[in-house]
């Protein structure tokens, strides 16, 4: 990803900005112009709580360029509605199941580009108790 | 459609990786023995259905290539790209210029030359058809998205991963008397247990090849048919889309896609999922074949793993699946497949199958389905 995709995406990578529609009140991500609920397009910049559960996951045999193994992909259903697809970390694979509960950490996602600088944004791994937080 | 529309002639490259062949040379040649099966000379438009070519081979502007390597020029002609779909889609714009009467003859050339990319280019390129800014660009593969909804099917139906394996033996049995087919080989389910995990659950004997291909489908108006055609008859054509990303998707386990287009071509007939002899499903992944077989009203939602039997699916089954191999076993050029499945289904219906006939044939369904279901094409042909 280039810097300045990189740039425009801050908001959802960093603070999980969806949008919430100010006519029905559904939630989305990832943001869009349009409301999927109602068709409205008044939509706000909703940040989503950072917590959810596994809807399902995978184990990839290889990381694609720029990410590193061990590549375990998600989708996690989050409080607020929405299924967002994700990277787990801080966990080992045969850990992960169905309906576990997880949170939003920031993390590097990928290392790319002719630059080779780092991208930022959301990766969700088991919640770990207040205080102990790395 | 306002008029009723023809396909007149087929043509198809073996699949396979073709290192001395590009995009030119593999279009061409589906062109031309679509033309020559069909008898004519000229057409009034071309639709060249084709996804990775600017990503993998640096060539967009692609339509007015093969226009220009098939001979064809002056000839109206662009590309149409709907992902893993794009062969059907490129089908279906063909049927629309000939419908409308906008042209008389039209030719659909469905071409992917995937082996022009090495490492991780091609698989960079297929994970275009996810969103890249919230799939791609976090890591997933097409597989990798695929075996999400893997899990999560096995998860809500207590499937196991051997029970898949249905599908591919299925394929790979149908390819190996299709001498045009990538993979010549039955498989067995000790082939399927023993092959190595891509991306859990899904093994390579889940996933359909990387490798090169076109195929061509001549379609015209009444008008042109003579008496040495062998008319098949394009009798619904549909495309439907979902969201781009699965999360967003109200039930990820339900190919809305597939199922919106497929109920349009049966409620445009008055036929259902009984009236239809043969169904060529996009096997891309053993867990779309399922989705695609449930979306369409073969299997009830959950069932499709039951359903997929030999007694059933085979080319003696009451719903033969993927009859000349699928993408699975015959190949996934992944631009080309959605043609090839039309071409395929075209020569079932015209009796000319050779070993892969199904016995009777008189209405197949075609489906392609592209980035997991976010866009399907669907074709019903009779004849
Ligand atoms: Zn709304």
């Amino acid at each position: 990803m280039d810097l300045p995709r990189y740039h425009r995406l801050r908001g959802a990578y960093y603070r999980l900005e969806g949008r919430r529609c100010t006519g029905c009140g559904a939630v989305a991500f990832p943001p869009r112009p349009a409301c999927r609920g109602c068709g409205g397009r008044e939509l706000e910049v909703h940040a989503l709580a950072p917590r959810g559960r596994v809807h399902s996951f995978t184990e990839m045999a290889t990381a694609p360029r720029g990410f590193d193994p061990p590549h375990l992909m998600a989708l996690v259903e989050l409080e607020d509605g929405p299924i967002i697809a994700a990277q787990l970390t801080d966990i080992d694979p045969e850990d992960i199941a169905i309906g576990m509960e997880v949170e939003m950490v920031t993390r590097r996602i990928q290392e790319k580009g002719p630059h080779g600088y780092l991208v930022y944004g959301y990766k969700f791994r088991p919640p770990v108790p207040r205080g102990e937080a790395s | 459609m306002r008029d009723d529309v023809f396909i007149l002639g087929v043509g198809r490259t073996p699949v396979g990786e073709h290192w001395h062949l590009g995009l030119r040379e593999l279009a061409a040649a589906a062109i031309f023995e679509a033309l020559d099966d069909a008898g004519i000379e000229s057409v009034d438009a071309l639709y060249v259905g084709n996804m990775l070519s600017g990503g993998v081979n640096g060539q967009e502007n692609l339509a007015t290539l093969v226009a220009d390597a098939a001979g064809l020029l002056p000839v109206e002609a662009y590309k149409v790209e709907a992902a893993c779909a794009s062969g059907g889609a490129a089908v279906r714009a063909a049927t629309l210029a000939v419908a409308s009467g906008a042209a008389r003859v039209a030719l659909a050339v469905g071409v992917e030359k995937m082996t022009d990319g090495v490492g991780e280019t091609v698989a960079e390129g297929l994970a275009t058809a996810a969103d890249q800014d919230f799939e791609a660009s976090h890591g997933f593969s097409f597989a990798g998205l695929s075996a999400l909804l893997m899990r999560r099917y096995m998860h809500e139906t207590g499937a196991a991963r051997d029970d898949f394996a249905a599908f591919s033996i299925n394929s790979h049995r149908n390819a190996a008397a299709n001498g045009r087919a990538m993979f010549r080989e039955a498989i067995d389910r000790d082939d399927f247990r023993r092959s190595p995990m891509v991306a859990s659950p899904i093994c390579v004997l889940d996933a359909a090849p990387i490798c090169d291909g076109a195929a061509a489908v001549v379609v015209a108006s009444r008008e042109v048919l003579r008496s040495h055609h062998r008319p098949v008859r394009i009798a619904a054509s549909a495309v439907a889309t979902d969201t781009i990303d699965l999360g967003s998707r109200a039930d990820i386990l339900h190919l809305r896609s597939a199922a919106v287009s497929a109920e349009r071509c049966f409620r445009h007939t008055g036929f259902g999922p009984d009236d239809v002899d043969l169904f060529e499903a996009h096997d891309a992944f053993t867990i779309i074949a399922a989705l695609s077989l449930e979306a369409c009203g073969f299997a009830p939602r959950g069932e499709a793993l039951r359903f997929a039997t030999e007694e059933r699916i085979g080319l003696a089954g009451d719903l033969p699946m993927s009859t000349f191999g699928g993408l699975k076993g015959r190949g996934h050029p992944v631009g080309a497949s959605g043609t090839y499945q039309v071409a395929e289904a075209t020569l079932q219906l015209r009796g000319e199958a050779g070993p892969n006939q199904v016995a009777g044939a008189r209405r197949a369904l075609a489906q392609s389905v592209g980035g997991h279901g976010s866009v399907a094409v669907t074709h019903l042909l009779e004849v």
